[in-house]
């Protein structure tokens, strides 16, 4: 066990503490300042004899769709943590939990404090929000549409900060994860968001302005995370036992294969919120989109289950979890510009490409205990260049090429932050456990307990 | 007193326990083992990774009878147990030199 210190932690948590008082403090002053000229048109009148008008109802039902969609999101936290803990090693399976659980948690108040101001703030230059923190623009008769918007953008800040999690899995430091968490979603997230959907509030990011199409995060969310995730699977390192030294590929099979599928039905379900939520209304639209969110679901599936089975002779459970997961992610950038038959087609090639990405990312000796790099940075830029080529109003080299540069921003501006972060992070608290701790299990040394204490967990590695 | 060990594959222990039960076998205890043998392991694959299993699981069931009743148990044991096929198991018998009943303190057959 380790030892008891107090470390690192007290500059931790004054940190924490500057950061709320700073909150505090630009809450109260911005209240100040919106209080008189409080946004009265938009709040609800008291009922008339008549009932509400159309566009109250209207309202209120953009309201409840929203909500339900970003209940729907929140839940893919649960799906994830599934997917991860059982792709792994039972001895790691509370470290799995943990990190789920705690990104959400760091993330809703990193993003609170400063993720939701860069992301979606008054943006001058078209890179990053300049106010809005503390979401300090809520006076106390304002508009309640804003608590809306930004419990429906905090959980998809969370999805993005959670798909790290799987690929460094099983060899991280959870200090570091945690320091980690706090920053992709204060400001390696929010950043890139504001370039794509700034526009959404008060910004106007250079990337939309272009024509950039990504209608629910296939590059926002999904690559961002899948990229972040490959620059701390890069610099960590492969898990021990991974990689012979003749450089042939070890399995580590997973603990729980039932857990994984659970995990995966969930986040089909809460991807049901995810794309059709991201309308942020309640109109028509969600049908097609949820329509085309499950056909690309449904061909990732099969399509990787044949990849699979040409090539290891097997319908391999995992991969086509992961094939379904790939399709999803595909989906979700041309989810409401392309036709139902266009989505089998997009999901059908990300499953296939998910399979060979997984393949290659073992060749090149990158170990992605899940395959979130594949699932989320490979599909996510591969659905967003999909979504010109199958746009419903046909082709254009102009479309694909503003689609290539949003992509290409993404893989730059993430490899940048994350990859400076997970380096300093390695340089200072240490980014990766010591030999003893990963070979007993992170469970034991990092949290000094057991997912599950009443089963011996023996194992010849 | 002699005592019966089998290394069995775990499908077959509903058969093979009631074949011994009929011809009088009041006791055994069973226990989940790995191990190989002729049949060696066998691989699976992961994610694309071919791995091998090299210990397969088994049961191994052991019983302590009177020495007269071994060969009825012994060729029990070899129709309930067998398919056949490679990896069936192993039979092995030893001598006993002592059992007791801990309750009562019986021993010897009477403890059996």
């Amino acid at each position: 066990m380790t030892r008891f210190t107090f470390g690192k932690w007290p500059l931790i948590l004054c940190f924490f503490a500057a950061l709320l008082l700073a909150g505090g403090t630009t809450a109260v002053g911005m209240a100040d300042e919106t209080a008189p000229p409080a946004v009265q048109e938009d709040t609800v009148a008291a009922p008339s004899p008549e009932g509400p008008t159309p566009g109250e109802v209207q309202k209120n039902l953009d309201f409840v769709w929203t909500m339900v969609a970003a209940f729907l999101v929140f839940f893919m936290q649960a799906g994830f943590a599934m997917v991860e803990s059982g792709f792994t090693r039972a001895k790691n399976a509370v470290n799995i939990m943990m990190k789920n659980l705690m990104d959400f948690s760091v993330g809703s108040i990193a993003f609170l404090a400063l993720g939701f101001g860069l992301m979606f703030g008054t943006s001058p230059t078209g890179w990053f929000g300049t106010d809005g923190f503390f979401l300090s623009d809520f006076g106390k008769d304002a508009d309640k549409w804003l608590y809306a918007f930004w419990m429906f953008q905090v959980v998809f800040a969370a999805t993005a900060a959670t798909i790290v999690s799987g690929a460094m899995a099983e060899r991280t430091k959870f200090s570091a994860y945690l320091i980690y968490s706090a920053v992709i979603t204060a400001l390696i997230y929010p950043v890139f968001g504001s370039w794509a959907w700034g526009s959404l509030h008060h910004g106007n990011g250079w990337l939309e302005k272009l024509g950039f199409i990504d209608f629910a995060g296939s590059t926002v969310v999904h690559s961002v995370g899948g990229w972040a995730a490959l620059w701390g699977a890069i610099i960590l390192g492969p898990r021990m036992g991974r990689y012979a030294k003749d450089g042939k590929v070890m399995a580590i099979p997973g603990h729980n294969i039932p857990m994984a599928a659970l995990g995966v039905f969930i986040l089909w379900f809460g991807w049901f919120g995810f794309n059709p939520g991201s309308t942020t209304a309640g109109n028509p639209d969600i049908a097609r989109i949820a329509v085309n969110t499950n056909l690309a679901a449904a061909a990732g599936a099969i399509a990787s289950l044949l990849t699979a089975w040409a090539i290891f002779k097997k319908p391999d459970g995992a991969m086509s979890l992961n094939g379904v997961l790939a399709g999803l992610v595909a989906i979700t950038s041309p989810c409401a510009t392309v036709t139902p038959m266009a989505s089998v087609y997009i999901g059908g090639i990300a499953g296939v490409v998910v399979v060979l990405s997984v393949l290659f990312f073992d060749r090149i000796r990158i170990d992605d205990p899940v395959g979130a790099i594949s699932v989320h940075g490979v599909c996510g830029a591969l659905g967003t260049l999909l979504a010109a080529v199958f746009h419903e109003e046909g082709f254009t080299m102009a479309r694909l090429g503003v689609q290539a540069l949003g992509v290409a921003a993404a893989f730059a501006w993430v490899s940048v932050t994350a990859g400076i972060l997970f380096f300093l992070l390695k340089k200072t608290v240490g980014l990766r456990v010591s030999e003893e701790e990963e070979m007993d299990g992170l469970d034991y040394h990092e949290h000094g307990n057991a997912a599950y204490p009443n089963f011996q967990l023996v194992e010849k590695r | 007193m002699k005592k019966i060990e089998a290394i069995i594959k775990p499908f077959r222990l509903d058969e093979v326990k009631n074949a011994l039960q009929e011809i009088g076998v009041s006791g055994m205890t069973v226990t989940e083992v790995k191990g190989f043998g002729r049949q060696k392991g066998h691989t699976e694959i992961y994610r694309g990774a071919e791995y091998v299993v090299d210990f397969v699981p088994k049961l191994k069931m052991e019983m302590t009878v009177a020495a007269d009743m071994v060969p009825a148990v012994v060729e029990k044991i070899l129709t309930s147990a067998r398919t056949g096929k490679i990896g069936d198991g192993k039979i092995f018998v030893y001598d006993v030199e002592e059992v007791v009943r801990i309750r009562t303190g019986e021993r010897g057959r009477e403890a059996l």
